[in-house]
């Protein structure tokens, strides 16, 4: 058995959600022919990689991990996410756009960082494999177009989401119905808190990237962000100060462009206290929903998890 | 019952739903409806205000957008923060249902905001499908309008029983009481033939706030009732209890040569490692020799549980059969009466062969219409027409054997989902009511029906010569009620 330790069992809440996710993966493991799970490497990532295990116990996973890694990923999230495939075993495909180092395409550079070396990239990935499933981690609780998502995501053959016209989703009968080239994106998390994730990853011990955890380092301030500054590719702009604290993330993405908070919280209970008294958002701290209004709905809608 | 031929050993519960306290930690789930333009987003919006669930960065977000006096109170658009499209907040109308989150001290929420236009009813049915209660809203100027009717019948329709009515903008019509009262009866003529266990009213400006999780103001002061928050926080959650055990088999897991395990999630009963089993609609039998999770060997496992059972001999299962106890079967057949709702543009048409999807099994189905809704007389009337948003009783035919539990016994073995295969869109979603008497079915061919104790057909089934035509004989299930017709 995989956990031979006595365990507590779960909290009815976590239960249901638990047993829900395994549901969905199920449903659609078995329904396409080949599905793929979005692996970001994040708390939820590692969530749903916890779940999509439970599934298909005592099989292995029957599907691979897809990592679309821009490259300016935090180090400590490639690490990580390499441990994470030797741990457990996994068939993992990691996809970067060759655009961003020919063209020389960073976060820093570019206005369309984000267009080219995620979604254009996730949307290049998703056809070379094939895909016709691909989970993601997304949860309505993050973002407002989000909170209007199906569990089944229909999206065409180019992968865009029409929000004003999705399919009707009664009780959990899911459609997977699809032509040749359309796909869905498949969100076994839809219905989970950032309350009930931390919960969770408590109650079943579950790995995370130290990042989420407060721990003196270096970082600048920048636009009112906390940028992490151990990467070498971060040049200081003039006034820039590397100053060091005690910092953590609540979202994990590229490190330009995720802002840390300044916090104390080193464990699970800290965290989860912090966010009970938080006053702002889980992706408050993420430059990329704030360019324009409506800007996570734009991204969904070409393709972008 | 006991002596009689009948497969099901077990004689079925009447109205099976049953209402816990809000003793658990599972989050009660429920919908605003109502007609457009009654508030809906914005007593949601309100009600997350008013229990402080709104992160700052959101509600600095909300105030751009539609007309609101609400800034110059600098508080936010309360609409804008459930109305998370853009469309949406171009329009001021609600095109999707929004999912919330949030929690008071004493319980959790997941509240779906649904949309009030009847273009969009078919996102109002997503909403409802899954939740344990509907606070339905009224404009106090416009009183009950048909999409009022409508939604007041789907929320009944999908067997929620509590029903909050808010008859919202009361300041509108300078609190009124004698208006809030000619509402109520209106509602309370209307509500009577649908059979909710629960009916809370309440007058309400989400607006200003009165009575959503503040009380009224000096001018509400002759309502005593509940805020809209006390409300729900006193609601019960749904449970069914179900007849027997249900596994929708989903996938079927071979890992190796030497494992073979069912995985699936319990939609009704319980089973432990020796029970014995029926798998659906084979009609083999089996006992359960493991129930399985990441975590541990179960020792049982209960509605609810995603599992991987294991039977202890080979028995031909695969996704879309269905793992039962030999007590309390569903009804097996070839035509089922249901109720559903349309929800494509194109309608239903009656030559055509859909999809029926209901938990794992997917079968191909013709429907014939009976009945359709009529919603300012509340009546049933004979028609065929199955156009976009009505609400019908219709026979679903099927060509191969297909089985069912009435809706009222178990929402996920009496549900489905009709798939137009030509789109592949979501063309309707229905709840089964009964099967049609198997007795019917054999009218026109050479076949006798009899009626023979239990310990017999035991005995027969034993015998060469039904082994020989098992296929041939039709094991009929019978309730107290087709007796009594027979």
């Amino acid at each position: 058995m995989s956990q031979q330790q006595a365990k507590l069992p779960l909290d009815p809440h976590l239960k249901a959600l638990e047993n829900e996710a395994i549901h969905i993966f199920r449903e659609v493991a078995a329904e396409f022919e080949r599905p793929v799970m979005l692996y970001s490497v994040g708390k939820d990532s590692s969530v749903l990689l916890h779940l999509a295990r439970k599934a298909f116990y005592p099989g292995n996973i029957p599907f691979p991990l897809l990592h679309i890694n821009t490259g300016w990923k935090f180090d400590e999230m490639i690490s990580f996410r390499d441990k994470m495939v030797s741990d457990f075993n996994l068939q993992l495909h990691s996809y970067t756009n060759p655009r961003g180092p020919e063209e020389n395409i960073t976060p820093f550079n570019h206005p369309r960082y984000t267009d080219i070396m995620k979604t254009e990239a996730l949307r290049t990935a998703l056809d070379a494999g094939k895909y016709d499933a691909a989970f993601g981690g997304a949860r309505r609780d993050e973002e407002a177009s989000r909170a209007k998502e199906r569990i089944y995501s229909f999206r065409t053959s180019d992968h865009k989401w029409d929000p004003r016209n999705q399919r009707p989703e009664l009780w959990s009968i899911y459609n997977g119905d699809i032509f040749k080239g359309e796909s869905v994106r498949a969100f076994p998390l839809s219905n989970w808190t950032e309350l009930d994730i931390w919960n969770y990853i408590k109650a079943e011990a579950i790995p995370v990237v130290p990042l989420y955890f407060a721990a003196e380092r270096e970082y600048i301030e920048r636009d009112d962000m906390i940028i992490l500054a151990e990467d070498k590719r971060l040049e200081l702009k003039p006034g820039e100060v590397k100053q060091k604290g005690s910092i953590r993330f609540r979202t994990l993405g590229c490190f330009p462009l995720t802002g840390g908070i300044k916090s104390q919280a080193t464990t699970i209970d800290d965290i989860i206290n912090e966010i009970q008294t938080a006053t702002v958002s889980e992706r408050q701290g993420r430059a990329i929903d704030k360019d324009q209004a409506g800007s996570m709905e734009i991204k969904k809608r070409e393709g972008y998890f | 019952m006991s002596e009689l031929a009948s497969i099901k050993t077990e004689t079925p519960q009447e109205s099976t739903e049953v209402m816990e306290m809000s003793t658990d930690k599972i989050p009660l789930r429920f919908i605003t409806c109502g007609s457009v333009d009654d508030g809906k987003s914005t007593l949601i919006g309100r009600l997350l205000w008013d229990t402080k669930v709104v992160p700052d960065d959101i509600a600095a977000n909300s105030h751009a957008g539609r007309d609101s006096d609400n800034s110059e109170l600098s508080l936010p658009d309360f609409a804008n923060l459930l109305d998370g499209l853009q469309a949406e907040r171009e329009q001021g109308i609600t095109i999707d249902v929004a999912y919330r989150y949030f929690s008071t001290q004493k319980r959790s929420f997941i509240v779906a905001d649904t949309p009030g236009h009847k273009q969009y009813t078919r996102n109002m049915a997503t909403g409802a499908s899954t939740a344990d209660l509907a606070v339905l809203l009224v404009d106090a100027r416009a009183g009950i309008l048909e999409q009022t009717r409508r939604h007041l019948n789907i929320v009944s329709l999908m067997g929620i029983k509590q029903v909050i009515l808010a008859i919202n903008k009361i300041d509108l019509i300078d609190y009124n009481q004698e208006r809030y009262d000619e509402i109520i009866s209106e509602f309370n003529t209307l509500s009577k033939p649908l059979g909710f266990s629960s009916i809370t009213t309440i007058p309400t400006s989400a607006i200003n706030g009165e009575n959503v999780v503040s009380q009224g103001s000096e001018a509400l002061s002759w309502y005593e009732g509940p805020t809209l928050l006390e409300a729900l926080e006193l609601a019960s959650k749904r449970s069914v209890q179900s007849i027997g055990f249900r596994l929708s088999v989903q996938r079927v897991s071979r890992p190796d040569e030497t494992f073979r395990g069912y995985q699936g999630t319990v939609s009704g009963g319980s089973i432990k490692p020796g029970d014995e089993v029926i798998i659906l609609p084979s009609g083999e039998r089996a006992n359960v020799s493991q129930i399985l999770t990441f975590d541990l060997v179960r020792n049982a496992a209960v509605t609810g549980d995603a599992v991987t059972l294991v039977l202890d001999r080979q028995v031909d299962v695969s996704r879309g059969d269905m793992i039962i106890s030999v007590g309390g079967q569903p009804e097996t057949g070839y035509a089922f009466d249901s109720k559903l709702i349309v929800l494509n543009d194109n309608g239903l048409n009656a030559d055509k062969r859909y999809w029926l999807k209901s938990a794992s099994r997917r079968q191909k189905v013709r429907i014939q219409a009976e009945e359709v809704l009529d919603l300012n007389q509340g009546e049933w009337l004979a028609s065929k027409d199955l156009s976009v948003n009505k609400i019908a009783k219709v026979r679903l035919k099927f060509d191969d054997i297909a089985f069912f539990d009435p809706y009222q016994s178990n929402r996920d073995t009496g549900s489905f989902i009709l798939i137009d295969p030509d789109t592949n869109n979501t063309v309707a979603g229905g709840m089964i009511t009964e099967s049609v008497s198997n007795v019917t079915q054999l009218e026109s061919t050479d076949m006798s029906v009899v009626v023979l104790p239990t310990h017999i057909l035991r005995q027969l089934e034993q015998t060469d010569l039904f082994k020989e035509n098992e296929s041939l004989i039709k094991q009929l299930q019978f309730n107290p009620t087709d007796l009594t017709a027979t």
